[in-house]
């Protein structure tokens, strides 16, 4: 169903909450380098379909694969898989009584086993990459929003991830934290990591997007380029979407 | 907040109408509770020392501090483990963990402590003994004489000492169960979500991320718990295990010096819960200074 040059493909995912039909019928398919970013009203399952593909979300049915590899219900196979996908989220989730450096080294270590030498270098290099080195003795809580959000893509990164999924990863910021985060994704976009970006930023969805992809109650009712998905959507839905949050 | 009150205000010049008010407002906010507590601590401890009757007693009776403070140590060692080790289980997605736990809880917090002391001493660990004894005699008969002729040598006498520890560390195990689940559970989902995403095991990231933080959390609750077992420790006089309560009623009945003989021992309970409480209080101001980093 893979084939070699496919990152992630799904198929057919559906996921119910008690009551609720989050994800109906999911199939997408991601290349690998690709930049996906997902929009929609929320609710539409946006952020459970990304879940799902780190398996924090159990499915119900359908099938994922990454990287070639059938997901199963093996909890080794689950840890594996999620080692080497990194994984951001609105609330940051820092370890909060872990300095900025042990935070990005501790998984390399328990992990990966990777040596203590190795993951400081590691983590050096990465915090360089986000541009904030000069903050690794600090604990989270002396961070910026946009700093704490800077360092969890550096704990992310860390792992040598083959898969970033970013799950709003903006939505928590005050507004003028939102840029440093999203020009350290652009470069992540540049270097031609496989992303997926749940977000609500259509300025990076514009610049950085290989493919928009559009959601909603649980289905995804469009995929275009984002040249395309932004200026001649073919769905209804779509152009009630954009017209909402264009318009003012 | 208390950190404004804790502030260290550089106080105003003396003789200055300020300086009544500065005065004022430190005599109101002065722990004069507390200072009562020491004075009368004092007044005891004078009194031991220049009152022959009241020597006497304090020396009869300090004879069982040993027994009340390891007693108090190692019951709570035992319980925290018990107690960590219970939280786990009433928040694991094993069925039969989490029902275990929560029966085991349930059947400590529903029974008054006296009650449970000689249930445990009586019943509770007789039975016990009894039920290793008949398995190793089994299992000797089916053959497997190694570990059957050791399980079914056990003694039946198992000293009121240990079974003092065995009845205070079950109970307090209920206790602590509870705190260490709310500290788990205080801990945000995001925060197990962030290590597990990172492909660490449920175990890796409770050890790692999740417990360091519910600890810290918790640990006044415990310093809480470690001072009421302190005093519950006077129960196990029932068991006539000679600790500082069951001496002082031993110095009573054979002298009926009632006075000398409880003021004194309230005394010693009361410096050993203050000493506790203060060194509490430390640990506290060190968790939030280092909060504040």
């Amino acid at each position: 169903m893979s084939s070699a040059d496919d990152m992630v493909v799904i198929q057919d995912l559906k996921k119910h909450f008690t009551g609720i039909e989050a994800l109906d019928g999911v199939s997408l398919t991601v290349k690998k380098g690709q930049v996906i970013v997902i929009l929609g009203p929320s609710g539409s399952g946006k952020s459970t379909l990304l879940r799902c593909v780190n398996q924090l979300e159990e499915k119900t049915s359908g099938e994922i694969w990454i990287d070639g590899e059938k997901l199963t219900h093996n909890s080794k196979q689950i840890d594996k898989i999620r080692s080497e996908i990194g994984m951001v989220f609105q609330h940051f989730n820092l370890y909060p009584h872990l300095t900025v450096l042990e935070n990005i080294t501790l998984a390399q270590k328990i992990v990966k086993k990777i040596s203590k030498e190795k993951a400081l270098e590691n983590a050096m290099a990465q915090l360089k990459r986000v541009g904030i080195p000069e903050k690794a003795n600090n604990y989270p809580a002396q961070l910026s929003g946009g700093q704490q959000q800077r360092v969890a893509i550096a704990r992310a990164l860390a792992m040598n991830p083959k898969l970033m999924l970013f799950d709003e990863p903006t939505s928590a910021l005050d507004p003028e934290m939102i840029k440093e985060v999203l020009e350290v994704m652009l470069d992540l976009a540049k270097a031609g990591i496989t992303m997926i970006v749940v977000t609500h930023e259509m300025g990076f969805a514009k610049a950085a997007a290989d493919e928009v992809v559009f959601m909603d109650k649980g289905q995804i009712v469009e995929k275009a380029s984002p040249v395309v998905f932004f200026t001649n959507p073919t769905h209804e839905r779509t152009k009630l979407f954009l017209s909402q949050i264009l318009n003012h | 907040m208390a950190q404004l009150t804790n502030a260290k205000v550089k106080p105003p010049r003396r003789n200055s109408p300020e300086y009544r008010e500065y005065l004022r407002l430190k005599l109101r906010a002065a722990p004069w509770w507390l200072y009562a507590i020491i004075a009368i601590a004092i007044l005891t401890f004078i009194t031991i020392f220049t009152n022959i009757p009241f020597q006497k007693a304090f020396l009869f009776i300090k004879a069982g501090l040993s027994v009340t403070i390891t007693t108090t140590l190692i019951a709570f060692i035992f319980a925290l483990v018990l107690g960590l080790l219970t939280g786990l289980g009433r928040i694991s997605d094993n069925t039969f963990f989490k029902n275990l736990s929560t029966l085991y809880v349930e059947l400590i917090r529903g029974i008054p402590m006296l009650v449970l002391i000689f249930f445990i001493a009586f019943v509770g660990i007789p039975g016990v003994v009894n039920g290793l004894k008949a398995f190793g005699i089994w299992l000797t008969e089916i053959g497997v004489s190694g570990i059957g002729g050791w399980l079914s040598a056990i003694k039946n006498e198992v000293p009121m000492n240990t079974r003092a520890v065995i009845a205070l560390s079950t109970t307090y195990g209920a206790f602590l169960a509870e705190i260490f689940r709310a500290g788990i559970q205080s801990i945000g989902r995001g925060q197990m979500e962030a290590a597990r995403s990172q492909g660490m095991s449920y175990w890796q990231a409770m050890r790692y991320i999740i417990l360091p933080q519910a600890i810290r959390n918790v640990l006044p609750a415990l310093g809480n718990d470690f001072i009421s077992m302190l005093k519950d420790s006077s129960l196990v006089s029932v068991l006539a295990v000679r600790d500082i309560t069951q001496i002082a009623k031993l110095y009573a009945g054979r002298t009926f010096q009632y006075q000398e003989a409880y003021i004194t021992l309230a005394v010693l309970y009361l410096t050993m819960t203050i000493l506790l409480s203060f060194l509490m209080k430390f640990i506290e101001k060190r968790i939030q200074k280092n909060e504040q980093r």
